[in-house]
């Protein structure tokens, strides 16, 4: 197959990834996504979640929190708040942000629930990426 | 004719002060390695951002969103970023000759100007010139925040969108490497009618987007957080330069020092022998004349 998307991650703190792919699909805020080369001008946000992209047989994960998609023809460009590649996810640190979050959220009363809340779900969103790892 | 005493006590002030300029180099350069990581991190997200929004803006009408409104060019803000201290060579000056000759050449346009400051200079600089400063911002050099740039970045959307101005131009010192800094002018708003540095690539696309959720929504949030990421990227760009500028400038400076401890050394000697010449010929004509 010819045809590639050009698939760049960035992020406030650099570019965390800018490849040649064959399929990229994602959550966008409106729900899920996929993109093969030639999809039409598409601008979403993204909320927090996993991206998947596919190169030749491997298929390769990324934790993505928050951010833009444009997508094109031939490219995917995400503009995202954080993301790690599913190698680079501290999955203990994960989990202890998931205790911590859960804690809290059960006192939920002395805590900013939203805040609670958004942390619970990139803690659980981070180890879903990390365990798709070897898969 | 200096004695040898002054001579030393001069020697000894040189050395000290290379000691300091010295100490100063490495501090800036500690600072400026810090910045320059954070910088260029950030550089990769910003230029990107900067194409996805010139192209979504140039599909866009421009009635969508009041920071895309164009509007007769009545009042002009312009933002001038410099540092809070000196002793970073001409860092400053630079900028702030720069800024006064693109102010003076708004009044003779018969343009009206609203002035606003980031650091101590700038606005030290526009106080003494008779300005009057809308807004001025200090103690962020040397440790810029992303929440600094959020507050100039609501603070002009927030005037742009009551048309107190009706463009909005940033001065900052855009970091080229250790050695170089460049003067940028950044016109910042409008949104879209900033052409980026290079031509329009044949990837840019001219069919609008499908938007998910609605354009609205995702100009509501994406114009004044790219205004955020643009001060941001100013700021972090000029806090660098400054540091490297300061780096330059002591380096120098303690150049020149070592170069005047050698040249006051050598008077030192001179005047030393020159007295120990002196001394010789009093004993030799003492003991000449005692021999009569």
């Amino acid at each position: 197959m010819e045809n590639k998307i050009k698939l760049e991650i960035v992020t406030p703190y650099g570019l965390i990834l800018s490849e040649e792919v064959d399929e990229v699909s994602t959550s966008g805020s409106e729900g899920d996504f996929g993109v093969l080369p030639g999809h039409v001008p598409f601008f979403t946000t993204l909320k927090i979640g996993m991206l998947s992209y596919k190169k030749g047989n491997t298929t390769n994960y990324v934790f993505v929190n928050w951010g833009y998609a444009e997508v094109g023809p031939d490219r995917v460009m995400i503009l995202a708040d954080s993301a790690e590649k599913s190698e680079d996810i501290d999955v203990e640190r994960a989990k202890a942000a998931m205790k911590r979050a859960e804690e809290r959220l059960k006192k939920a009363e002395e805590f900013d629930f939203a805040r609670a809340s958004a942390s619970l779900e990139r803690a659980l969103a981070r180890i879903q990426v990390a365990e798709k790892r070897t898969g | 004719m200096p004695t040898l005493r002054d001579i030393r006590k001069r020697l000894k002030a040189i050395q000290n002060t290379k000691k300091i300029t010295a100490a100063m180099k490495m501090v800036a350069a500690a600072k400026m390695r810090k910045v320059q990581d954070r910088m260029l991190n950030f550089r990769p997200y910003s230029s990107r951002m900067q194409t996805v929004l010139s192209d979504l803006a140039r599909v866009a009408e421009r009635e969508l969103h009041p920071l895309l409104a164009l509007r007769m060019r009545k009042t002009v803000e312009v933002l001038v970023i410099t540092s809070d201290k000196g002793l970073c060579g001409a860092f400053n000056a630079n900028i702030l000759r720069t800024a006064n000759k693109y102010l003076e050449g708004l009044k003779h346009e018969g343009i009206q100007i609203t002035l606003s400051t980031v650091g101590r200079k700038a606005r030290d600089f526009f106080r003494r010139r008779g300005y009057t400063m809308r807004n001025s911002w200090t103690g962020l050099s040397g440790k810029v925040s992303y929440t600094n740039a959020q507050e100039i970045a609501a603070n002009l959307v927030e005037n742009y969108t009551n048309e107190t101005f009706d463009e909005v131009i940033v001065i900052y010192n855009e970091f080229k490497s250790l050695i170089a800094q460049k003067v940028t002018m950044m016109k910042l708003l409008p949104l879209g009618v900033i052409e980026s540095e290079e031509a329009p690539k044949e990837s840019a696309m001219t069919a609008d987007y499908l938007y998910e959720p609605s354009r609205a929504v995702i100009f509501e949030r994406l114009l004044p957080k790219y205004i955020e990421i643009q001060i941001y990227r100013a700021l972090l760009e000029s806090s660098a330069s400054e540091e490297a500028a300061r780096m330059a400038a002591m380096e120098n400076a303690t150049k020149n020092c070592s170069e005047l401890i050698n040249k006051v050394t050598l008077l030192a000697n001179k005047v030393r022998q020159a007295g120990i010449t002196k001394d010789l010929m009093d004993i030799v004509g003492g003991v000449e004349a005692l021999k009569q």
